[in-house]
């Protein structure tokens, strides 16, 4: 099994040195054998003695990190969907791109995406679940700007990315908690500790979170707005991605945690009351589409949406009945998306405005066309999949049980949304079918002239629609050997489905022919209510409120750096100021941390307070200076009463140094003065004066107290009895500074000699340098 | 004994009394070098502080008993020698080390 997932990655790394036959063979023709071998492998488990295998592989296994994969029903449906469409899309991709194009990156990100799928789907540990995840939001994102050069296509897979990774972190938010909460990383021993996770404090927090992942992934709403503008990828890809896998990557999750997350009174609401507003907004909204792919993603995200909402009804009925429209979904969409590609491929424009008639140019493709639709329309005829699924919707939507408030009610409005969502799922189907088939043929309006699609491009749909006529015909060959295990495995109980097209007259055929009824009425009087969409939608669309935040987070952090960033020394210094006095002063507070203590201090004397107060004058002085050269001269002057201060102090080295550096200091500022600007009085505002002196006042009133409390609370005895004892004996010198420096911390002199070394070579390098520039 | 109690006295007194002197000759030459009208007022008035350092260091070494002062006295006069040229040289021409004319 780790082979299967790994297939596809490892050959991805080979294409690249396939490019020697790139001119001879399509590189499609090498991809091929990939999925279809994984489909071969997956496909031979299938049958009624199915039991879930388990393998794990060490990955990191100190983190209990590991490639634990899982395959049970579930991860066998989606294995087979995800390797079989996958095989029919390369296929269908070989004759769709030519090979001028960049086929191995094509199939590089496509293999990769294959691989990631594959990963999600059989992985048991919840953080290989989520890399394989986010790959699969990554490989999208490189698939869909496939096409760089337009700026339609960086769109789509920004907007992609964005969403979908915001609802990746968010899934790994909610799987994190989990793994604290149950103290495991396994999915299967999480779900056996339901009960923990019902009980731990975090329960609502790992809902919203893995809700949100689910629902940006599978395009529900609102986060639905990415889907439509991940048309602009190639059109295998978005019948591969956008259709059958990667948008079900939601609908596995929530599937897969639906025994933990249903725990929750809230889990019917969410799931259903969003999947059957998905479904009703994506249908709606497919109407108005003009784009042949537009309408197919809207009724993907509606699709969705109405799988979601089964999943949400939460019985084991109901689960089984998405998990049949999984499998149907997947036939009819994916045949669907071709279709689209053909078309769009033989007369050079997927807009449906210019389309008609062209029935008897593309008979092959109509009919598969034909197919695809009805079935997606759920219309009453027994060799299409998709009525079957939308029948058990329809029957589960009335036998949902007791609920109380919100919940109640949405149980009641369940069936009137479903119907109403049918009713324009029928519309939008029967207008994608004959506003491009029938109709009159716009000879103008086509780029090219139709004809029918080559054979190998219709291999692909021919197999899907095969597919739906099978599953119509012979419904029973799915669901005991394979279907039943899917739904057992999300609901943990066997529930075997009798599927049959005749019930009876009961109320879901009547639903079925009142779909069937007012939808036909619904497209012949489309042109009379189409103005609708000026009302609703109007301009209320999630796209603006996605433009809208982009564009405002730009702008907005754009703004908050400007307020800060903006080039002032000054300002920086005054921000770097106020932190630290803010800092400061409040862990002052809060630790209680002033100490002020009188006992310990020494006498002042006379000679201390003469200097300090000459000091403290020339200091005052400087400031007030408006001339350069006076206040270089009165700050030399506070240079040396420091000395003095050493000297009185005793520390005739320290004395020394501080007199020389100030020396040359002086001499220093004299060099450069030639090339300073005059120092000129600025003219500052009176608040700026007053901000400035108060920054200062209390940033040094602050490093005061600071000292003083430092002064006051000594914890231990100072270690410098130790140098005067010992410098003699060890260092062998009585000056004791010098020994110090030396002998007993020698390291520090050796890197302050480094630093003078460092800056000595810095004053030459940049002098040196601006005379070559000069020179130049 | 009693005369060099007195002496030890009387020289600290007498030092006391010097430092104050000096430092009010300190404080006099620093309103010169504040205020000074011009930059060769406020060079001089630094000199002179310097020297006034020199004997106020003497003066501490006195007070405090000690030779091991006696470096910073010698020190503070090369150095001030070595400032107030460096000064001059600036407010007369401008630079103070004059690059080669080659």
């Amino acid at each position: 099994m780790l082979i299967a997932v790994f297939l596809p990655l490892i050959f991805a790394c080979l294409i690249p040195f396939l490019s020697k036959w790139k001119q001879k063979v399509h590189t499609g023709w090498f991809v091929l054998p990939i999925p279809f071998s994984i489909f071969l492998f997956l496909i031979l488990k299938v049958g009624k003695q199915f039991s879930p295998i388990s393998q794990s592989y060490n990955w990191i296994p100190s983190l209990d990190i590991n490639f634990d994969l899982y395959l049970d029903g579930l991860g066998l449906l989606f294995g087979l969907l995800i390797s079989g469409i996958g095989t029919l899309v390369v296929l269908y991709s070989i004759y769709y791109l030519h090979k001028t194009e960049q086929l191995g990156h094509f199939y590089v990100y496509l293999l990769m995406f294959m691989a990631a799928m594959l990963g999600v789907v059989f992985s048991d540990n919840v953080y290989a679940l989520y890399s394989f995840w986010e790959l699969t939001s990554f490989s999208s994102f490189l698939l869909i700007g496939y096409w760089n050069h337009r700026s339609g296509s960086r769109y789509g897979a920004l907007k992609s990315m964005l969403i979908t990774v915001f609802g990746g972190l968010s899934l790994l938010a909610g799987l994190i908690l989990l793994t604290i909460v149950t103290d495991t990383t396994s999915i299967q021993s999480m779900i056996d500790q339901k009960d923990t996770i019902m009980n731990s404090p975090y329960f609502g927090w790992i809902l919203g979170f893995v809700f949100l992942g689910a629902f940006t992934k599978s395009a529900q709403f609102p986060f639905h707005i990415w889907l439509p503008d991940a048309m602009e990828a190639p059109t295998p890809v978005s019948a591969y991605l956008h259709s059958a896998t990667m948008v079900k990557a939601g609908i596995f999750l929530v599937a897969r945690f639906l025994p933990i997350l249903s725990l929750s009174e809230w889990f019917f609401v969410v799931v259903s009351g969003i999947g059957i507003i998905t479904l009703c907004w994506g249908s709606f909204m497919a109407v108005r589409q003009t784009d042949l792919k537009g309408i197919l993603a809207f009724s993907t995200i509606s699709q969705l949406g109405m799988i979601m909402s089964m999943l949400g009804f939460g019985t084991d009925a109901a689960i089984f009945a998405a998990v049949f429209h999984i499998l149907n979904h997947a036939t009819f969409k994916g045949s669907l998306f071709m279709v689209a590609g053909i078309v769009d491929h033989e007369t050079g424009t997927r807009d449906i405005r210019k389309l008609g008639g062209l029935m008897t140019f593309m008979p092959i493709t109509a009919t598969l066309a034909l197919f695809g639709t009805f079935s997606m329309a759920g219309v009453p005829l027994p060799f299409l999949n998709g009525f079957y699924s939308k029948e058990m919707f329809f029957k589960y939507s009335l036998e949902l049980g007791e609920y109380s408030g919100i919940a109640q009610g949405l149980a009641t409005a369940i069936p009137f949304l479903a119907v109403l969502g049918s009713i324009f799922t029928f519309v939008y189907s029967m207008y994608l079918v004959f506003g491009t088939f029938r109709g009159e043929y716009k000879k103008e309006e086509l780029p090219q002239k139709p004809h029918e699609a080559p054979i190998g491009m219709l291999i692909s749909p021919i197999i899907l629609v095969i597919g739906i006529i099978v599953i119509g015909l012979f419904p029973h060959l799915v669901n005991g050997s394979f279907l039943a295990h899917a739904a057992e495995a999300i609901s943990g109980h066997e529930s075997h489905k009798h599927i049959s097209f005749w019930h009876g007259f009961v109320t879901p055929l009547f639903m079925s022919l009142a779909v069937v009824g007012l939808g036909t009425l619904l497209v012949l009087t489309r042109k009379r209510w189409n103005s609708i969409y000026n009302v609703i939608p109007g301009k209320l669309s999630f796209n603006r409120v996605y433009d809208w935040l982009v564009d405002r987070t730009e702008r907005f952090s754009s703004k908050i750096t400007k307020t800060y960033m903006t080039g002032s020394l000054k300002l920086y210094v005054q921000l770097i100021l106020i932190a630290i006095i803010f800092g400061t002063i409040s862990m002052i507070v809060i630790t209680n941390g002033i100490n002020l203590d009188a006992t310990d201090l020494a006498k002042i004397r006379l000679p201390e307070l003469l200097v300090v107060g000459m000091m403290v004058l020339a200091s005052i002085a400087t400031i007030f200076t408006n001339n350069r050269i006076a206040a270089i001269l009165i700050l030399g002057v506070v240079g040396y009463g420091l000395s003095i201060l050493f000297v009185l102090y005793r520390a005739p080295d320290l004395a020394l140094t501080q007199l020389i550096i100030e020396t040359v200091t002086v001499a220093l500022f004299l060099l450069v003065f030639m090339h300073l600007p005059k120092l000129e009085k600025r003219n500052e505002s009176k608040g700026s004066i007053f901000m400035n002196a108060a920054i200062s006042i209390s940033f040094g009133g602050m490093m005061t107290l600071v000292g003083i409390s430092s002064y006051t609370s000594k914890w231990f005895d100072p270690i410098s009895d130790y140098f005067l004892e010992t410098s003699k004996s060890l260092g062998g010198g009585s000056n004791v500074v010098n020994v110090i420096l030396v002998d007993m911390r020698g390291l520090d002199t050796l890197f302050e000699i480094a630093v003078l070394g460092i800056a000595a070579l810095g004053i030459y390098g940049m002098i040196k340098l601006r005379r070559k520039k000069e020179a130049k | 004994m009693e005369t060099l109690e007195m002496t030890q006295a009387l020289l600290e007194i007498v030092t006391e009394i010097c430092i104050v002197g000096v430092s009010i000759s300190l404080f006099i030459l620093l309103y010169r070098a504040i205020k000074g009208p011009t930059n060769p007022d406020r060079a001089v008035a630094l000199d002179t502080i310097g020297i006034n350092l020199m004997g106020l260091a003497g003066l501490i070494a006195i007070y405090l008993v000690t030779t091991k002062l006696n470096d910073i006295i010698l020190l503070i006069g090369i150095l001030l020698f070595i400032g107030t040229v460096a000064i001059a040289k600036f407010l007369e021409k401008g630079v103070i080390i004059e690059r080669d004319m080659d």
